[in-house]
């Protein structure tokens, strides 16, 4: 093409317009083409995520796609919509669908609820009113455990994980990060399997009934006997990463947001148990 | 000047006129996705991808591309191509994006992209512009590899994720360099790098 | 609009300038950093050009984000029966469209109302557009979701940031030109270890909580 018919304005428009539409049809064919397949990605990495945390991954080796959702379709783990406030589950269907996300509903001032920072100083200004958790039962229907999702910020990254509650709702049976940015060495620890063994079997109260005062939590350097029950070892040269999970876990289990929700399942079984005071 | 060998187009970008140490191109990207190797060569390929096919396209195009329009048409092909290649990392490889994060779509703006459009396809044939993107291509995966292999080898001990190295905090007896998985290590190393190739070719070697 | 307390801003401004600095922890527009920073003059001049850009783009794409892009987004603009069209595939190719646009702009701006300044730039000004810290300034955005107000101070904050990194690598690199360098180091070489080492200096920021 000539130079002065290449920089027509009729040329221009015209190159304008066929660009637009080529490139528009090309990406958006593969946006909608390929939107399940994402959709179905990001379900199984969080559901992967839930699996682990509950432990049932360490079984048999990795799990395949198709037996982690099972476990989601067969009541071995059975996601639950719940307010935080009342620790009631949501039955109002608008908000408790499968769709539902937590994360965008923190964002949402007309679902979100605001955290006290001069009692809880986790980092996060708001949390969302409802939330997923997970109860995980055996053959027989029985609660084996209850997961529960958490997030707050360490040194360089907010941390989103699931602590798993033991059926007993008193003691933890593991504690898992899914994302999070911290240092890899120092902070990025929090993912060495032998510091999430630790978790294992830690108390989150110390006392019965409505003595019982919130004791759960990261230690400064390693835990003393004292502590041992309740409280895991620091992580070496992470002192921020380790507050802040310090600091997370109390305020997760805290009167402010599960606390309700573990005393009426508690209540549910019989046990007077947990107060929640933090 | 005689035109360019095909083969000179895909070789001369691995050394001689290698995109990342000579041109200063693409650089960005170079630092950020080395700390593993496997998030390191899905950059490569998708860089390696990117600029040859937008190259080729803007060099099929580019006696209808209007010079008014020029780098807006440029961007358009190279945006969609990424978007492209961003939907489909998102459907098939999905823990790998996520840890690629914001940096595949910084290709839109990796100047070796908009480096070869404008510098090469424009006055080349689409073939030509092909293979001149897959040499860029290669170059700038030689370097990415490179740094890739030694800050996970000895910052994380592993290769592709396969331990190599014990880890002390495993049990092992290697105590991994973590400043190689911090920002400031890549610089080093790619400096080092410059001075490794500036020696043994000292025509690359800037004026004082 | 959500407005936040006060020092939630002042976090995020002082986090994108020093703990999450563009160029030293990201690498981000690293080639104008690395071609450009021979003198500080020029330094100061294309770190303000920077800064401008990265203030008026973030917000101008979250707006977009907000009310074309992300789900639901087109709610708010048409109505509620658009409510489940999701554009945010369309994000990389609007941000950086809206980028060359607002660049395009404001150099048509400078050259009629500020042409000392407009000359003093030159061609940093077009070559912004391409700087991948503005783009990535609007993809975090994107990413981390945030709202009009902290998407002003996001880009004021991570544009002033890359700014100081630019400066303080022309700084060092004035100085020297006295020094007694290798040869395989000149140049190129020299620059990023110099920058390597004003990372690891920008470090130390970490863990300054508010």
């Amino acid at each position: 093409m000539l130079p002065e018919q290449r920089d027509s304005i009729t040329n221009t428009f015209l190159v304008t317009l066929v660009l637009c539409v080529v490139c528009s049809l090309l990406v958006s064919t593969a946006a909608v083409a390929l939107k399940d397949m994402q959709g179905k990605n990001k379900l199984l990495d969080r559901q992967k995520n839930i699996v682990e945390a509950a432990g049932l991954s360490t079984g048999s080796g990795e799990l395949n796609a198709k037996e982690i959702t099972d476990m989601f379709t067969d009541g071995t783990i059975e996601p639950k919509v719940v307010d935080l406030q009342t620790g009631e589950y949501v039955t109002d269907t608008a908000i408790a669908s499968d769709s539902f996300d937590e994360r965008k509903a923190a964002k949402d001032e007309s679902m979100n609820a605001v955290i006290d920072a001069s009692k809880f100083r986790i980092g996060i200004e708001k949390r969302e009113k409802y939330t997923w958790v997970y109860l995980v039962k055996d053959k027989q229907g029985e609660l084996k455990q209850v997961i529960l999702p958490i997030y707050g910020k360490g040194l360089w990254s907010t941390m989103y994980g699931f602590v798993a509650l033991n059926g007993d709702l008193k003691t933890i049976s593991g504690l898992t990060y899914y994302e999070h940015g911290e240092t890899p060495g120092l902070g990025g620890e929090v993912d060495n399997p032998k510091w999430k063994k630790q978790w294992h079997g830690k108390q989150v109260w110390r006392g019965e009934s409505t003595d019982a005062m919130l004791a759960v939590g990261v230690a400064k350097g390693i835990a003393t006997t004292e502590n041992l029950p309740y409280m895991v070892d620091g992580l070496s040269g992470a002192t921020i990463t380790s507050r802040g999970v310090d600091r997370m876990i109390k305020y997760w289990f805290s009167s402010d947001a599960f606390g309700p929700y573990i005393e009426n399942l508690a209540a549910q079984k019989g046990d007077s148990h947990v107060s929640t005071n933090p | 000047m005689l035109a360019p060998t095909p083969k000179q187009v895909l070789i001369d970008p691995v050394v001689n006129n290698n995109p990342i140490t000579l041109q200063v191109l693409g650089v960005c990207s170079a630092l950020a996705v080395t700390t593993q190797l496997s998030t390191a060569l899905v950059m490569c390929i998708a860089v390696t991808l990117v600029t040859a096919f937008s190259s080729a396209a803007i060099a099929a195009l580019r006696n209808y591309i209007p010079s008014s329009i020029r780098m807006i048409v440029q961007m358009v092909v190279i945006a969609s191509l990424v978007i492209v290649v961003d939907q489909i990392l998102k459907a098939y490889f999905f823990p790998i994006s996520k840890t690629m994060s914001v940096f595949v779509g910084l290709i839109i703006t990796n100047c070796i992209v908009m480096g070869r459009a404008e510098g090469f396809a424009m006055k080349n044939t689409a073939w030509m512009s092909f293979l001149d993107g897959i040499g860029n291509g290669l170059g700038y995966s030689a370097v990415l590899m490179l740094v890739a292999f030694v800050r996970e080898l000895f910052g994380s001990g592993s290769l592709f994720g396969f331990p190599i190295l014990a880890k002390v905090t495993e049990g092992g007896w290697y105590m991994p360099n973590g400043l190689l998985l911090l920002s400031p290590s890549a610089f080093f190393l790619i400096g080092i790098l410059i001075w490794i190739v500036r020696t043994l070719k000292p025509s690359q070697v800037e004026e004082a | 609009m959500t407005i936040h307390s006060f020092e939630h801003y002042l976090s995020l401004f002082l986090t994108s300038v020093f703990i999450e600095n563009m160029a030293l922890a990201f690498f981000l527009g690293m080639c104008t950093f690395i071609a450009i920073s021979k003198n500080i003059k020029t330094a100061i001049g294309l770190g303000i050009a920077v800064t401008v850009v990265q203030t008026i783009t973030v917000p101008a794409n979250n707006l977009l984000y907000q009310y074309l892009l992300s789900e639901g987004a087109l709610a708010k603009t048409l109505g509620p029966s658009f409510g489940s069209v999701d554009l945010s595939f369309l994000g990389f190719i609007s941000y950086i469209g809206v980028i060359a646009a607002i660049v395009q702009i404001l150099e048509l701006v400078l050259d009629r109302f500020f042409p000392a300044l407009y000359n003093a730039l030159g061609i940093f000004l077009p070559l912004i557009t391409v700087n991948c810290a503005i783009l990535a300034g609007s993809l975090f955005m994107d990413q981390r979701g945030y709202d009009l107000g902290e998407s002003v101070v996001y880009g004021l904050g991570s544009g002033f940031g890359w700014a100081l990194a630019i400066i303080a690598l022309a700084a060092v690199k004035e100085k020297l030109r006295y020094s007694n360098i290798p040869v395989g180091l000149r140049g190129l070489g020299i620059t990023f270890i110099t920058v390597g080492l004003i990372a690891m200096a920008f470090m130390a920021f970490s863990g300054i909580q508010l």
